[in-house]
């Protein structure tokens, strides 16, 4: 029988296999942020361990970083120390970091694909539950936590039980205005925050091979909040393209070699998933979430659910609750809900595509009155590149902060947090009480609906916009 | 890793489902360099209520949380189990966990039980009614009793062998170090490098 896409990258890095036992697998790319490694390199001094392939590893600082004055001190000294930890452990060890203020530092899951590390075929695995991204170059790229973080600094391996395997098919054309967010996060409202649980996603149908590198990651980084071990794409020419050239991408014969070992990483015709969910991609429409776990949504066309309507009593309760905390009601339609705040960004959504999409809504269009809108590009390259295609002058014309790169209000460890009661349209990936700051309240969205959310201070795709009423005229 | 082999003790019926790891700890408290002191984050906001079941008097010192399905969703921070640990939890008992709560926790010696919804349901019903209630949780039997309740639970005899002893996983992995050194020898060269050769 044929093999799954995930069983041959598995079976590429099993370094031994017994009875009884998890397979030991191989490790190619270790990504470290200042989070989860200052526990785990704890660990090695006190085990006198030392990190044993430094040039599969590679760190930067994402979470606490500032996105404002990052020339200064960081005002926070309980976030400075963890970046200082940070910088002694990867100076202690040896371990390459990129700081905050360095041209390569950002979010650890867009600076790997953009230096060209996540490659196809290869594992990765950080302390992070979104490495799931790199699954979009066809990589098994697992969250980790920080004991497994030493233990690969140790090791280059981890012990890890063999994944079943999940097809999420999606056939057809997405609508016009229909995005990668949209659709995974209607792929996590129809299997459930726990629907990928011991799975290996693999996205495949002609909708996903149509969609860019940038795309893709935004699927692959959400498949954590159906509960899977891991996303993965295919790699194909779209693949190939985006790497081609990058930093350490393989180049000469050794891109020759790669590209032939990267094309037959395909699921085989004859080989059998475990689970399979079919998507059609003409029915779905703009996404957005009303609750406070990612499978909480509903088309923005929609309304906000009836708790009552739920048959499973532990989903009513949710519902309930999730209803009581977001302050809003049964049968609002989600286009009537107004926001205070608008975030763009993050590894879900924080990638050029991405600003760029935002910034086609805005340009020439304003931050309604009362709306506080942020761009926080996903890594500082982003930003180098969204200045140049002059983006960043379209976003604050508009109104809107424009940031330097981070996690940010993804997850407020920063300053950038939302306040007690405060809600936000976010293109970020977890919608938890209190995640974006304490009381906060999030609806996840696509960067599309973000910027459209912006301009109309509710809830609202581009299709919301009329150009007479939202546009400024030329010259003003 | 502190070894698990049975554990008694009065539990704190938590009657929610997809419990995830920003409720469990906040993230402003992941800024901590430690292994230890989380304990005050546990289920910080909730907390604040004082009717939070955490925070009833009879719950004091009890050491088994009984939670909802799908708890410990969200993010692979280890803190969220460092944080049970810290309060006092050495076992935790629900119908569904995530995945990477899931491993974290058996990694540091909290026994993750799951048991069928139904005789969570008993669990609750039972500690709600009794706080001094007491559920035993036998991983050497690999059951759970209380009152009106025997379970047998499920637990991969690899992750079983490993608690019991309280083995750390690195020196496991170690001893086959040999055959960590002949699969890198055969490592392809177009394969990534963070840093020249």
């Amino acid at each position: 029988m044929g093999r799954t896409l995930a069983e041959k990258v598995w079976d590429d890095h099993v370094v031994r296999r017994a009875e009884g036992e998890p397979d030991l697998l191989f490790i190619d790319l270790h990504l470290l942020h200042e989070v989860t490694s200052p526990q785990a390199f704890d660990g090695l001094r006190k085990s006198g361990r030392g990190v044993r392939r430094l040039d599969l590893t590679i760190a930067t600082e994402d979470h606490n970083t500032p996105t404002l004055d990052i020339d200064k001190p960081i005002a926070d000294p309980v976030s400075r120390a963890q970046l200082e930890t940070l910088r002694k452990n990867c100076a202690d060890f040896g371990v390459r970091l990129h700081p905050l203020g360095d041209v390569e530092q950002g979010v650890v899951h867009v600076v790997g694909p953009q230096l060209g590390l996540t490659q196809p075929g290869t594992t990765v695995v950080c302390g992070d539950s979104h490495t799931s991204t790199h699954g979009a170059f066809g990589a098994l790229a697992f969250g980790i936590g920080t004991s497994q973080v030493e233990h690969v600094l140790a090791t280059q391996t981890l012990p890890m039980a063999r994944p079943k395997t999940m097809a999420i098919t999606v056939d057809g054309e997405l609508p016009e205005g229909v995005t990668a967010k949209d659709l995974i996060l209607a792929i996590i409202a129809r299997i459930g925050t726990g629907g990928g649980q011991g799975y290996v996603l693999e996205y495949r149908g002609s909708a996903i091979e149509k969609l860019s590198m940038e795309a893709r990651m935004t699927i692959c980084n959400m498949s954590i909040e159906a509960g899977a071990r891991a996303g993965m794409i295919a790699p194909d020419e779209t693949t190939f393209e985006y790497l081609k050239g990058r930093p350490h991408a393989p180049e000469g014969a050794d891109w020759d070699a790669a590209v032939a070992y990267w094309k037959t990483l395909k699921t085989d015709d004859d080989a059998e998933f475990d689970a399979e969910v079919v998507i059609d991609a003409a029915e779905l429409s703009p996404f957005v979430t009303w609750g406070t776990n990612p499978g909480q949504g509903a088309p923005l066309s929609a309304s906000v659910p009836d708790p009552a309507s739920y048959e499973d009593a532990s989903e009513r309760l949710a519902a309930e609750k999730a209803l009581e905390y977001m302050g809003l009601e049964a049968g609002q339609p989600l286009r009537s809900v107004k926001v205070d705040t608008v975030f763009v960004g993050s590894c879900t959504n924080g990638r050029i595509e991405d600003l760029r999409a935002a910034a086609g809504i805005l340009k020439d269009r304003k931050v309604a009155d009362g709306v506080r809108m942020l761009v926080v590009p996903g890594s500082a390259r982003v930003g180098l590149q969204a200045v140049s295609e002059g983006l960043d002058v379209v976003f604050k014309e508009a109104g809107a902060e424009w940031r330097h790169a981070g996690c940010s209000m993804c997850l407020g460890m920063n300053p950038d947090q939302l306040a007690p009661g405060e809600r936000s349209a976010s293109t970020s990936n977890r919608n938890f009480e209190g995640r974006q700051g304490k009381g906060g309240r999030t609806h996840l969205v696509s960067p599309q609906v973000a910027a459209a959310t912006a301009v109309l201070g509710h809830l609202a795709s581009p299709a919301d916009l009329s150009d007479a009423a939202t546009r400024t005229p030329a010259g003003v | 890793m502190e070894a698990f082999t049975t554990h008694t003790g009065r539990a704190v019926p938590l009657r929610r489902s997809n419990v995830d790891t920003d409720q469990i700890i906040p993230a402003h408290w992941l800024k901590k360099v430690t292994r230890d002191g989380f304990e005050d984050g546990l289920f910080e906001a909730w907390r604040k209520d004082p009717e939070f079941v955490l925070n009833r008097p009879e719950r004091q010192g009890a050491t088994v949380l009984v939670a909802g399905p799908d708890f410990g969703t969200g993010s692979s921070r280890e803190h969220a189990v460092w944080a049970l640990q810290n309060y006092g939890f050495k076992t935790v008992i629900s119908s569904r966990f995530a995945d990477i709560f899931r491993g974290n926790s058996l990694k540091n010696g909290l026994l993750t039980v799951v048991l069928e919804q139904k005789i969570v349901d008993a669990l609750w019903e039972l500690t709600e009614r009794d706080p001094q209630a007491e559920i035993t949780v036998d991983l050497v039997a690999r059951e759970v009793r209380a009152e009106g309740v025997t379970a047998p639970f499920e637990l991969d005899e690899n992750s079983r062998w490993r608690l019991l002893n309280g083995l750390d996983d690195i020196s496991i992995t170690l001893q086959n170090e040999d055959d960590i050194a002949a699969y890198e020898a055969k490592r392809p060269s177009f394969k990534p490098r963070t840093l020249p050769v």
